[in-house]
């Protein structure tokens, strides 16, 4: 597998762009042109699931309806992820830019950010970057409008079918699929749900061109990427890294010398022990991550971090469909058994069995997800889950 | 309860009587009440000519529309793998004994009420807490007792 180097990109927060040229250019531009850019780039979703970005925005451009909506899904609540804060916190006009782009491709004359209820303190600077926005879209002559909607601690709304029902006041339970947002998202019309993130490459795509973005990482994994890095790292933040490298590489740089294992994509990602750092490729043709990496050293129980992640699971699950509801409070209740010795070791493979069964029955990414990190943790570090 | 009801009235004012107005309509409750109460849920279902059972299903889905009577300043500790691994359980010790309750408790002069939710967005800086909407982070012994203090001082 041909992987890269560990490198160190600047585009996102990249202070050599002036949001309002690009953006007056390329509301110039034909449809066509942009989208041609945004496929040719190879962008893909950045929130974790990796659709083509400009596969979506094409979709919803080619259907009929007269009204469609751009949302940009700031509901980020994968545990180890933090960085559409900080993009928000830095660079929200090239959020709004990367709207009203993709506004303009598909023919939308409103767009919704839907703020996860934890960053209700970035409320107040977000409108005021949206006043400054609107003001200039409307000197521009382009007719799009920005609004604000905020969510109340709730992790499964990131879901996007979740997000619309959410965003119509309902609770947040995902919809069946298909048909996918592309043809019936909020309200039921098309619609163009992207992650922080995704929305400001698409923006600076537009800026430094196609190519640019596209000679960055490998074959599978175009450009790079925002990781929020956390745990036993002596120096956790945000950084900016082409995507593609080996997750060897990438402990060198951020462990802590004593590095046991890396969960990679948060929670619903999965985890990578000391052993398979040299052939972990980090992106979509290896372990894929919506940004957030976690590292143990050592001193760390696995017991106790897949218990937290369990325990999570348990009380973001929507409760809707019964392989995720009841999956969830069996594998916590199973695995703390096993622990305290009221089950065999066995047990654990009929636990495994459950979270496989999880995988293929649950309705949402949710429940389909809780496999990853139980199944890469209890197949890794089984003598830490029964001792 | 009079001012419940020109509450929900304003809210409404504000945001719309549709469905899409229900999600803000609640938040504004909790902001102003810390809690929507069941009285608040009928009040709402009538402005906005929908069941009650709407509306309470609406509330009850989400951690941050509390359904329980609330302290003025809720305290909500990241619980999550990074800030527990940074000390989160000293943290939640300290304020269990500064404000001398238990996890999802509320003290009785109805002040504070101490949660724990899951991750608030802070991981490289743990251990978290937010206070109803302020921020945080990399708490110790020292600063959590020190923030506790500035707020009983500004009660």
């Amino acid at each position: 597998m041909p992987n890269t180097k560990l490198k160190r990109v600047d585009i996102i927060f990249s202070e050599d762009c002036v949001y309002k040229d690009v953006l007056a250019d390329n509301l110039k531009k034909s449809n066509e042109d942009i989208l041609k850019d945004i496929l040719d780039s190879g962008l893909r979703g950045r929130g974790g699931a990796g659709f083509p970005t400009g596969l979506k925005w094409k979709f919803t451009s080619q259907e009929t309806e007269e009204e469609k909506y751009v949302v940009c899904n700031a509901d980020e609540g994968e545990p180890g992820t933090f960085k559409d804060r900080e993009i928000l916190t830095r660079v929200p006009l090239k959020v709004f830019g990367g709207m009203a782009i993709c506004a303009k491709v598909i023919g939308a004359k409103h767009g919704y950010v839907y703020l996860r209820g934890e960053y209700q303190f970035l409320k107040a600077d977000l409108e005021k970057a949206l006043e400054e926005f609107h003001s200039f879209v409307k000197e521009l002559g382009f007719d799009f409008q920005i609004h604000i909607l905020m969510g109340s601690g709730a992790y499964i709304c990131g879901e996007e079918s979740a997000l619309f029902e959410s965003m119509e006041g309902k609770r947040g339970e995902p919809r069946n699929k298909p048909p996918y947002p592309t043809i019936s998202g909020f309200r039921n019309k098309p619609t163009v749900i992207n992650n922080v993130e995704t929305l400001v490459y698409a923006f600076m795509i537009c800026r430094i061109g196609a190519g640019k973005f596209h000679e960055l990482g490998t074959t599978d994994s175009r450009g790079s990427k925002v990781f929020s890095i956390s745990g036993d790292t002596p120096i956790a933040g945000i950084y900016e890294l082409e995507l593609g490298m080996s997750l060897e590489d990438f402990v060198e740089e951020f462990g802590d010398g004593d590095t046991k294992a890396v969960q990679v994509g948060g929670a619903s990602g999965f985890c990578v022990p000391r052993k398979k750092f040299k052939d972990t490729i980090i992106g979509f043709e290896g372990v894929p991550t919506g940004g957030s990496m976690m590292l143990f050293n050592s001193s760390r129980s696995m017991y106790n971090v897949l218990k937290n992640y369990v325990e999570f699971f348990e009380e973001e699950s929507c409760g809707q469909c019964t392989p995720c509801r009841v999956g969830c409070q069996q594998l916590k209740k199973g695995i703390e058994a096993i622990k305290k010795g009221e089950k065999s070791a066995h047990y654990l493979d009929t636990l495994q069995k459950l979270a496989d069964t999880m995988k293929v029955s649950s309705k949402c990414g949710l429940g389909q997800s809780v496999a990853n990190s139980f199944s890469s943790i209890v197949d890794n570090f089984r003598e830490e889950m029964i001792y | 309860m009079p001012e419940i009801k020109e509450l929900v009235k304003d809210l409404a004012d504000k945001h719309g009587r549709n469905r899409e107005s229900l999600l803000p309509i609640l938040q504004g409750i909790v902001t102003e009440e810390r809690f929507i109460s069941d009285v608040a849920m009928t009040e709402v279902a009538r402005e906005l000519d929908m069941s009650a059972a709407l509306v309470y299903g609406t509330a009850t889905f989400y951690s941050f529309l509390d359904t329980k009577p609330r302290g003025k300043f809720v305290i909500r500790v990241c619980k999550t793998i990074t800030c527990d691994m940074k000390g989160k359980k000293q943290i939640v010790k300290t304020l269990e004994e500064l404000l001398k309750i238990k996890v999802g408790e509320t003290t009785k002069d109805k002040n504070f009420t101490l949660l724990e939710t899951n991750c608030l967005g802070w991981c490289h800086k743990g251990p978290a807490m937010l206070i109803n909407d302020e921020v945080f982070t990399e708490l110790d012994e020292d600063k959590v007792t020190e923030i506790i203090d500035d707020y009983m001082r500004n009660i």
